[in-house]
């Protein structure tokens, strides 16, 4: 009873030295304005991608053969695709996929790579032993090719390419996790905890979690961007969103082949993904900064 | 004496810059895909026929008006009975490597292409029973049954001779440095990158060979491809896209020849391995509704820039085995609803349609799909990869097949092995008995006639059957630049590399 | 040290293994039958049948990969299903058309991402280093493959001043060569110089506030030797090693470029023997790729271990 009271204490006074390093991290985030531009432009893409149907005019797999790669217009603001589609309507509307892919996998990997992570990191031995072999060997095959042939596996479609992105991108938050937990696990506060007989799970998730949270919130924004472009190249070679529906990597690929007669088809869809991805770096790197105790 | 070594000087410089001026010639050829392995028993890509074509001669050759024509042999004979062969050698023909060709050398390449177990000539040259050699420079086929179609099969692959003595040294690894009697010898392959032929000195037609290298380069993005072409570091490309042609129209330094393909693009339909028994596999009307719902003409505006050419029989309308009597119907939405209501189906009806990955495939999907939308169709576009396709169509996954086929010179290639019960490409699982009773029949005449008419049973019944809805024919684009004269176009759409001169 | 080394040797052993378990099940995972991929139009069961046998894809799994670990281990790595070529002589072939993108592309990164890390390090705070930052964002949000497919729009197409695509050997025409292989190596090397950008900047500002910085300082020394002969030195040690580390990404970074640019390298074979289930060569080049990779990392470590004597215990 007592042990549970001072676990319970203990764990909220943790909390409550959590809560300010976060309110002090935000306040430190906002004040740099690089990743202010990049939050602006993310909720901005959100909310495009929310109310996409009410922003744009037009269907985004409507077809019309009249209007077959027209050059941007009046009417048709970023031209028209091979089949007669609004580019501007389909890049609204790509947005979808993209930022889905971009946190659903991301997602993916911290379910799998954190706990597998902690695992390692706090029962050492045999088992740490296996999941960093498995990691080491997962890291030295490239990233890409593990994407595609994991696609290619699951078959061509959206979700598959996020199951591809988030399992692919998982060793690094494995390694990421293990390190994190291998450095704090000798802390103080750890060894009081475990002193205190608490079980290992329990000083993993309470005690240790918490202490690594701002260096997985770091790397998962950065990844998000990573996994927008990796999303984009796996549908740019066709194993991402299928056709009709948008997505400004599959607009690439369609895109490449009118190279010489329709380039604004390249143009937009591109920018799209640059602008995104552009935007999670700079809060990914403003949270580095924000989040750095040693920062000033 | 000064003034002497100043003029043998410039003598031995002028005739220096004569020789360097008049040196080699290269031909370089972009293709649309690499190459698979340079072996014509082995070999089963339609990339790898053109390269084919500069170093390999078969028996036989086809001209502009699908004719056939000698090239290896001299002349065929059929017997009364059909079921021989006797074919007259050229005389004086040498293989690459200093190897005489003939009847011997024949017997060998055609065995070969019958018994090597891992030939895909097999099934070409199935009705062949045994190869006799007559005399040095004839040979005889006997067959099994009568097989009109043969004589189409050895203006191909399957008619191609290889050097007897070569294959015995190098065995299944011929292919890596092939050794036929074709104008050109091959020199060297780098993967994914060039393949390297050099002119022949011995070759039998030498006079009408001009150039003295040909280099084959794999760049498969078109426009990339074209850009080549256009800077100078290409100069003949195949496969140009369809949207790309005004752009080459445009410039005056390239011409673009065309002719039609011998094959087509086709929904193949799942009739009878369709597991869920789709409305499509249960009722002919609902098939006719979907074709009916098609605009070829517009899919053809839309997709093709109009280049291509709508049709809906397995031989494109220039083609001689073309049924005029049953020309490309006009879209008919009223009419394909009509259809569906009487067919008693509900609606929408849901299909499940395959595609294979490919921009330009997929775009084809696209719009059949909006088509068929306004007539009561729900289309539900599923692109697989090109290794995934086969197997699903063979285990009959697919209720709709969007699929391209590259055709044959006899229209037996295009239509048997798709509709036949139980052939190897019937993946719909169609099966008419009256159907199979004609192309059987079709196998056993030669009279072209005759077999005409057999064929206009059969497209009578394919057309209401509808196991294949026929879409379009590919009009094969091949892009030259000016420096490149004497190309003529064959219906085949591979290089013809003898009598082509290099400005 | 020795026994460090021993130990990261060790180590090896067991992550090979699992890189081939892992490509090896990976591949079999994968749809579709690839006897009939290599039939294509040509769909006779006998001669796929034949196929089968002659590759072992009718023996069970673990069965082709005891045949596909022997071979291994005896030094051959099987043949391509698709055009016979032994795979070893395929990766002999594209390795070095790779290894010299992948050798351009660290130099453009160099060139760029060093001086421009000093600058910005020098010169904080003002629009240089404010410019050098934007130039390391654009680098590392920029999509590879559109980035590609811009610059063959801007200097193949439009300007036509460099050849879209293709590849020449350095040996045969360096000219050429350099044409060809320039854009793409600007392409790969831009995301890389960005890094490297960003961590000359950082490992430059530790330098300049270090104690020794500011004795040569206090010895009146020009803050150009000081910044050239003193920080520099220091500072650029650990940058170097992370750029040859960097080759192990380039490595993947050439996935996409060379299908895009028709670059007949590592990353267009490893793509094309993927897509058409071309086995043995997929094996061969990932179990090569990883096994560079694998090495590079071993070396950094060691010469990690040989700058900072303090790493030993």
């Amino acid at each position: 009873m007592t042990d549970t009271a001072l676990g319970t204490s203990a764990s909220l006074a943790v909390a409550e030295t959590l809560e300010s390093p976060a309110r002090r991290a935000w306040r430190r985030l906002i004040r740099r304005k690089g990743a202010v531009l990049g939050l602006v432009v993310i909720a901005l893409f959100i909310l495009l991608a929310v109310f996409a149907p009410l922003i744009v005019p037009y269907d985004p797999i409507a077809t019309s053969w009249s209007l077959v790669r027209k050059a941007p217009s009046l009417q048709h603001w970023f031209g028209t695709d091979e089949l007669g589609r609004d580019v501007l309507a389909r890049v609204v509307f790509g947005a979808r996929a993209s930022l889905l892919a971009g946190v659903i996998s991301v997602g993916i990997a911290l379910a799998i790579g954190v706990p597998l992570g902690l695992l390692a990191g706090y029962r050492g031995g045999f088992i740490d032993a296996l999941i960093s072999r498995i990691t080491d060997a997962m890291l030295a095959c490239p990233f890409l090719i593990l994407a595609i042939a994991l696609a290619a596996f699951l078959g061509p479609s959206l979700g598959n390419a996020m199951i591809a992105i988030g399992v692919s991108a998982t060793p690094i938050f494995i390694r990421l996790t293990r390190g994190q937990v291998m450095s704090v696990k000798v802390e103080d506060y750890v060894e009081a905890a475990r002193a205190m007989g608490n079980p290992r799970w329990r000083i993993a998730l309470v005690h240790i979690l918490p202490n690594i949270l701002p260096a997985l919130l770091v790397q998962a924004t950065l990844s998000i961007a990573a996994a927008i472009i990796a999303e984009a190249a796996l549908s740019f070679l066709g194993l991402g969103q299928q056709p009709p529906a948008p997505s400004w990597g599959s607009m690439l690929n369609a895109a490449q082949r009118f190279l010489t007669t329709a380039p604004w088809m390249a143009v937009w869809p591109g920018l799209a993904i640059f602008l995104v991805v552009l935007s999670f770096n700079l809060v990914g790197d403003g949270l580095r900064d924000a989040l750095d105790p040693k920062a000033r | 004496m000064r003034f002497w070594r100043l003029a043998v000087l410039m003598a031995a410089l002028v005739t220096w810059c004569g020789t360097s001026a008049r040196a080699e010639t290269t031909l370089r050829i972009g293709l649309a895909e690499d190459p698979d392995i340079l072996d014509p028993s082995v070999g089963r890509t339609y990339v790898g026929r053109i390269v084919f074509s500069a170093f390999c001669d078969k028996l036989f050759d086809i001209d502009e008006k699908l004719n056939i024509v000698p090239q290896l042999a001299l002349s065929y004979e059929n017997s009364a009975d059909g079921k021989e062969m006797t074919i007259k050698l050229r005389p004086g023909v040498k293989f690459h490597d200093g190897e005489p060709f003939g009847a011997e050398a024949a017997k060998f390449s055609l065995e070969r292409h019958l018994t090597l177990p891992t030939s895909f000539r097999k099934p070409e040259l199935a009705a062949l029973d045994h190869v006799d050699v007559v005399d040095p420079l004839t040979i005889k086929l006997v067959l099994k049954t009568p097989y009109s179609p043969l004589i189409a099969q050895l203006t191909d692959r399957a008619g191609m001779m290889v050097s007897p003595k070569a294959v015995k040294e190098a065995g299944d690894k011929f292919g890596l440095h092939p050794v036929c009697a074709g104008p050109y010898k091959f020199v060297e392959r780098v993967q994914q990158d060039r393949m390297v032929f050099e002119k022949f000195q011995d070759y039998w037609n030498k006079d009408n060979v001009f150039i003295d290298r040909i280099v084959f380069l794999p760049i498969v993005d078109a426009t990339v491809r074209l850009a080549n072409l256009k800077s100078g570091g290409l100069d003949l490309i195949e496969r140009v896209l369809a949207t790309d042609i005004k752009d080459v129209r445009a410039d005056k330094r390239l011409v673009l020849s065309t002719a039609p393909e011998l094959g087509y693009l086709g929904l193949t339909i799942n009739i009878g391995n369709d597991k869920n028994k789709g409305p499509l596999s249960q009722s002919e009307k609902v098939r006719q509704a979907l074709d009916l719902s098609i605009d070829r003409e517009a899919l053809n505006q839309v997709v093709f820039n109009g280049e291509f050419t709508p049709g809906n029989q397995w031989v494109s309308p220039t083609h001689p085995y073309y049924q005029k009597a049953f020309p490309v119907r006009g879209r008919d939405v009223a009419k394909a609803k009509a259809l569906l209501k009487e067919a008693g189906v509900t609606l929408p009806v849901a299909i499940d349609y395959m595609v294979p990955k490919g921009a330009e495939n997929e775009a084809v999907a696209q719009v059949v799909q909006s088509m068929a939308a306004e007539a009561g169709f729900d289309i539900k576009i599923r692109v697989v990869e090109f290794a995934t396709t086969f197997k699903q169509a063979q285990a009959g996954e697919f209720q709709v097949f969007q699929i391209n086929w590259s055709g044959r010179i006899d229209p037996d290639g295009n239509s048997y092995v798709f509709l036949h019960t139980k052939a190897p490409q019937n993946d719909g699982g169609y099966s008419n008995a009256e159907a199979d009773k004609l192309m059987e029949d079709a196998r056993l005449i030669n009279d072209p006639a005759q077999r005409k008419a057999i064929y206009e049973k059969m497209t009578r019944i394919v057309l209401n059957d509808e196991p294949i809805i026929y879409l379009y024919h590919r009009t094969l684009l091949i892009a030259h630049s000016t420096k490149v004269e004497g190309y003529r176009q064959m219906p085949d759409g591979l290089v013809r590399v003898v009598g082509l001169k290099l400005k | 040290m020795l026994n460090f080394l021993a130990k990261r040797l060790a180590q090896l052993v067991p992550t090979l293994f699992f890189v081939s378990l892992l490509i090896f099940s990976l591949q079999h995972l994968l749809p579709g039958d690839p006897a009939l991929v290599m039939a294509g139009e040509e769909r006779d069961p006998a001669v796929i049948e034949q196929i089968r046998q002659q590759y072992h894809l009718d023996q069970p799994i673990p069965v082709q990969y005891a045949y596909w670990v022997k071979g291994v281990l005896m030094g051959d790595l099987g043949e391509s299903l698709r055009n016979k070529m032994p795979v070893s002589s395929l990766i002999a072939q594209k390795l070095p058309v790779t290894m010299q993108i992948a050798g351009m592309a660290i130099v453009v990164a160099f060139l760029i991402g060093i001086p421009a890390g000093i600058v910005s390090a020098v010169k904080r705070g003002t629009a240089w280093d404010y410019g050098a930052n934007l130039f390391a964002l654009w680098g590392i949000s920029t999509p590879n493959f559109w980035l590609g497919i811009m610059l063959i729009f801007l200097f193949s197409v439009e300007l036509g001043w460099l050849p879209a695509s293709g590849y020449v050997p350095l040996s045969e025409n360096w000219r050429a060569s350099l044409a060809a292989s320039v854009m793409p190596a600007f392409v790969l090397g831009n995301a890389i110089a960005a890094i490297l950008m960003r961590h000359t900047r950082s490992a430059m500002l530790q330098v300049l506030e270090s104690d020794y910085v500011r004795t040569a300082r206090a010895k009146g020394l020009s803050e150009r030797t000081v910044i050239l002969k003193h920080a520099m030195r220091n500072a650029l040690t650990p940058i170097i090693t992370l750029g040859a580390l960097e080759l192990g990404t380039l490595l993947s970074g050439a996935v996409l470029t060379e299908q895009i640019f028709s670059i007949p390298g590592f990353g267009k074979l490893i793509v094309d023997a993927v897509f058409n289930r071309d086995y043995a060569v997929v094996q061969g080049v990932v179990l090569t790729t990883a096994t560079i990779y694998i090495t590079l990392n071993l070396i950094a470590d060691i010469a990690n271990i040989l700058v900072n004597p303090r790493l030993r215990g």
